[in-house]
C-alpha cells in the first residue's frame, strides 16, 4: 500500500505541472495584455511610466517563462497573488468562501444518496412495479432538469406559493448557527442533488438487478437463507460497488455545480466569488480559483483511489503488477 | 455501400424497438426541426421586435407562448434560441468529436511515448471540473456563442480521446489490422479503413450524450450571462430574464424552461439508446430509466 500510494503521488506531479501551465497560459492569451483588459478603456489614460510600473508588478516585463516559474514559485508559497476588489490576498478569500462550496457539496451528496439509493433498491426488488416506475421517473426528472432551472423553480415556488425567501437575510456560517446554516443550504443543496440522486436511484436499480441474477445469489437462496438476508448481506453489498464509484467521481462535479446555485441561491462561495470575478475582470483571482479548485480536484481523486485500494486491494496489486 | 443502408436501416429500426431510444429520437426531431426553423428566420414574429403595448401578455391566440417585458414573443424567441443552442452544441461537438476521436485513436494506435504524453495531456484537462473549465475558457475569450461552443469543446474534448482510444487498444491486435499492415497499407489508411470503422459505435454514442451537454452548458452560461448575450435570444438568457418576473408572468419560465428539459432529455435517452442498441454488452448496465 505505501508503494502504490508513493507511485500515486508521483504520477500526480506531472498533472499537477501541466494544470499550473495551462491556467498561466490562458491568463496570458486574453486578447490584448492583462492591464488593458483589467483597466478597460482607462487602460488608455495611464502614462508611460504607470504602464511601466504595471507591467513590472504583473510580470509583463520579463519574458514568458521566466513569468511562469516567478508565479509557480510564488503560487507555491501561498501567493496566488491580490485582489483589487476585495483588497485582499486571493488565497485568503479561496479559503475563506472555499468551506461553505464544500459543505453544500457534501450535503447535496448526502441528500442524493438518502433518496437515491432506497429508492434505487425499492425499484429493483419490486421491478416493473409502480414503485419501480416512480423510481424510475424521478431518474428521468432528475436527467432532464437542469440544477439552474430547478432553482429557479425552487425559489419561484417558495416566494410565490409560500412567500419564504430561502435566503433571506445575511448567510449564517455552519458553527455559528448550525440549525439556520442548515435551513439556508436546504434548498440549495437540494437543487444541486437531485440530479445526481437520479443517477444514484438508476445505478443501484441496475446493478443490484445484475447482482440478483448472479449464481450466488441462486445458491443462498436455495440454501434457505431469509430474503432479508440475502438482499442485505449478498446483494448490496456486491451492487453497491459501482455506486461507490459514481459517488467518487461526482463529488468533484458537485463542487464545479456548486458554483451555479450558489449564485442562483446568492450563497457567499467559491463559485459566487468566481462568477463575480469574471464579470469584474478580477484575472488574479479566476486564476487562483482554477488552480486551487484543480488541486482539491485531484487530491479527492486520489484519496477515492486510495479509498478503493483499501477496500479491494486487488486495485493496489493490479497496478503493482 | 448497400450494406452500409441496410446496416443503418436495421440500426433504425432497432433504435425504433427501444424505448428511451425511441422517445429521445422523436424528441430529438422535434428539435431539430424548430432549431431548423429559427436557422432559417422562419418565426411567427421577429425575436427582438417589441410590442410595447402587448407587454407580459399571458399566451393567447395573439402570442401562442405570450411575450416578455419588453412585448417580445416568446414563442418566435424559443425559436431564434433553439437554432442558437443547435449551432452551438454542433459546433463544440464537432470540434471536439473531431480532434478528441483523432487524438484518442492517434495515442491508441501509437502506444508508447505518444500515448503517454497525450494522455497525460488529457489528464490535465481532466484535472478540472467541466463548469470551471468552461468558465476559465470563457473568462479568457470573453462572452458569446461562439466562445461557449470553444469551451464546450475543450471540455469534451479528453472525452472524445478517452472514448476513442479504449477500442482502438483492443481493435489494432485484432487480425484484420495486423493482415492489413503485413499487406503494406500506410498507417493512415489502416486508420481510417480498418480501425475507424471499428469504433464508430462508441463515438455515436458518445456525440449524442455530448450534445446534451453542450445544450445544458450553454444554456448555463448564457443564464450566468458568459454565453449568448441579450438581446440575443437564448433559453439560457429567456430563463434568466424570467426570474424577477416569475410571479407576474410565469409562462416566460415555463416554456424556456419546458424546451430545454425536452432537448437535454432527448439527446440523452437517444444516447442511452444508441447505447443499447450499438453496444449490447453494455445493454442494461446503463438502461436509460
Amino acid at each position: 500500500m505505501p508503494r502504490y500510494l508513493a507511485r500515486r503521488l508521483l504520477a500526480l506531479l506531472p498533472t499537477l505541472l501541466g494544470v499550473s501551465i495551462l491556467v498561466f497560459a490562458a491568463m496570458r492569451l486574453i486578447p490584448g495584455d492583462i492591464i488593458t483588459a483589467t483597466l478597460g478603456t482607462e487602460a488608455g489614460m495611464l502614462t508611460e511610466t504607470q504602464r511601466a510600473a504595471l507591467e513590472r508588478y504583473y510580470g509583463l516585463d520579463k519574458p514568458p517563462v521566466e513569468q511562469y516559474f516567478v508565479w509557480f514559485g510564488e503560487a507555491l508559497r501561498g501567493n496566488l497573488g491580490h485582489s483589487v476588489r476585495h483588497g485582499q490576498p486571493v488565497l485568503q478569500l479561496i479559503l475563506g468562501r472555499f468551506p461553505l462550496t464544500l459543505e453544500l457539496a457534501a450535503l447535496s451528496m448526502l441528500l442524493a444518496l438518502l433518496t437515491g439509493l432506497p429508492l434505487g433498491l425499492l425499484a429493483a426488488l419490486r421491478h416493473n412495479s409502480w414503485l419501480d416506475f416512480a423510481g424510475r421517473l424521478f431518474a428521468l426528472l432528475g436527467l432532464a432538469i437542469p440544477n439552474f432551472l430547478l432553482g429557479t423553480l425552487i425559489i419561484f415556488v417558495l416566494s410565490v406559493v409560500f412567500r419564504v425567501l430561502p435566503n433571506a437575510g445575511d448567510y449564517v456560517h455552519l458553527h455559528e448557527d448550525p440549525l439556520r446554516n442548515l435551513q439556508q443550504l436546504f434548498f440549495p443543496a437540494l437543487t444541486l442533488g437531485f440530479a445526481f440522486g437520479g443517477s444514484i436511484m438508476r445505478m443501484t436499480r441496475s446493478s443490484l438487478l445484475e447482482v440478483l441474477r448472479e449464481d450466488y445469489i441462486r445458491t443462498a437462496r436455495s440454501k434457505g437463507l431469509a430474503e432479508r438476508r440475502v438482499i442485505l448481506r449478498h446483494s448490496l453489498r456486491n451492487a453497491l460497488i459501482p455506486v461507490l464509484t459514481l459517488v467518487g467521481i461526482e463529488f468533484g462535479y458537485l463542487l464545479g455545480g456548486a458554483f451555479i446555485v450558489e449564485q442562483i441561491f446568492a450563497l457567499p462561495g467559491l463559485g459566487r466569488l468566481t462568477i463575480n470575478a469574471i464579470g469584474q475582470r478580477e484575472y488574479a483571482l479566476v486564476q487562483g480559483v482554477a488552480l486551487f479548485v484543480a488541486l482539491v480536484f485531484l487530491l479527492l481523486n486520489l484519496a477515492i483511489d486510495l479509498l478503493y485500494a483499501l477496500v479491494d486491494p486487488r486495485i493496489a496489486l493490479a497496478d503493482h503488477d | 455501400m448497400r450494406d452500409q443502408a441496410t446496416r443503418r436501416n436495421g440500426m433504425l429500426r432497432r433504435l425504433s424497438r427501444n424505448r428511451s431510444g425511441a422517445a429521445g429520437l422523436l424528441l430529438v426531431l422535434a428539435f431539430l426541426l424548430v432549431a431548423l426553423a429559427g436557422l432559417l428566420g422562419l418565426t411567427p414574429r421577429a425575436p427582438a421586435q417589441q410590442f410595447m403595448a402587448n407587454r407580459l401578455a399571458a399566451p393567447s391566440a395573439e402570442f401562442p407562448l405570450g411575450t416578455d417585458l419588453f412585448g417580445r414573443d416568446i414563442a418566435s424567441r424559443l425559436i431564434s434560441g433553439a437554432a442558437v443552442s443547435l449551432r452551438v452544441a454542433i459546433t463544440a461537438v464537432a470540434m471536439a468529436g473531431g480532434l478528441g476521436a483523432a487524438l484518442g485513436i492517434l495515442a491508441g494506435y501509437a502506444g508508447g511515448r505518444v500515448d503517454h504524453l497525450l494522455m497525460r495531456l488529457m489528464d490535465v484537462l481532466f484535472a478540472f471540473p467541466a463548469l470551471l473549465l468552461a468558465l476559465v475558457v470563457v473568462t479568457v475569450l470573453g462572452p458569446g456563442p461562439s466562445n461557449s461552443a470553444l469551451a464546450i469543446a475543450i471540455v469534451y474534448l479528453p472525452i472524445f480521446a478517452r472514448v476513442a482510444r479504449g477500442p482502438v487498444l483492443s481493435v489494432k491486435e485484432l487480425d484484420f489490422v495486423l493482415a492489413a499492415r503485413c499487406l503494406g497499407l500506410r498507417p493512415q489508411s489502416v486508420l481510417l479503413r480498418h480501425v475507424l470503422p471499428n469504433i464508430t459505435a462508441p463515438l455515436i454514442v458518445q456525440v449524442s450524450l455530448a450534445l446534451s451537454w453542450a445544450l445544458l452548458t450553454e444554456a448555463a452560461l448564457s443564464y450566468l450571462g458568459l454565453g449568448t448575450q441579450p438581446p440575443a435570444a437564448s433559453w439560457g438568457v429567456m430563463l434568466s430574464e424570467s426570474r424577477p418576473l416569475a410571479e407576474r408572468a410565469p409562462w416566460m419560465m415555463v416554456f424556456p424552461g419546458l424546451a430545454i428539459m425536452a432537448g437535454v432529455l432527448g439527446f440523452n435517452l437517444l444516447g442511452d439508446g444508441l447505447r443499447d442498441v450499438l453496444d449490447p454488452r453494455l445493454r442494461g448496465r446503463y438502461a436509460a430509466a
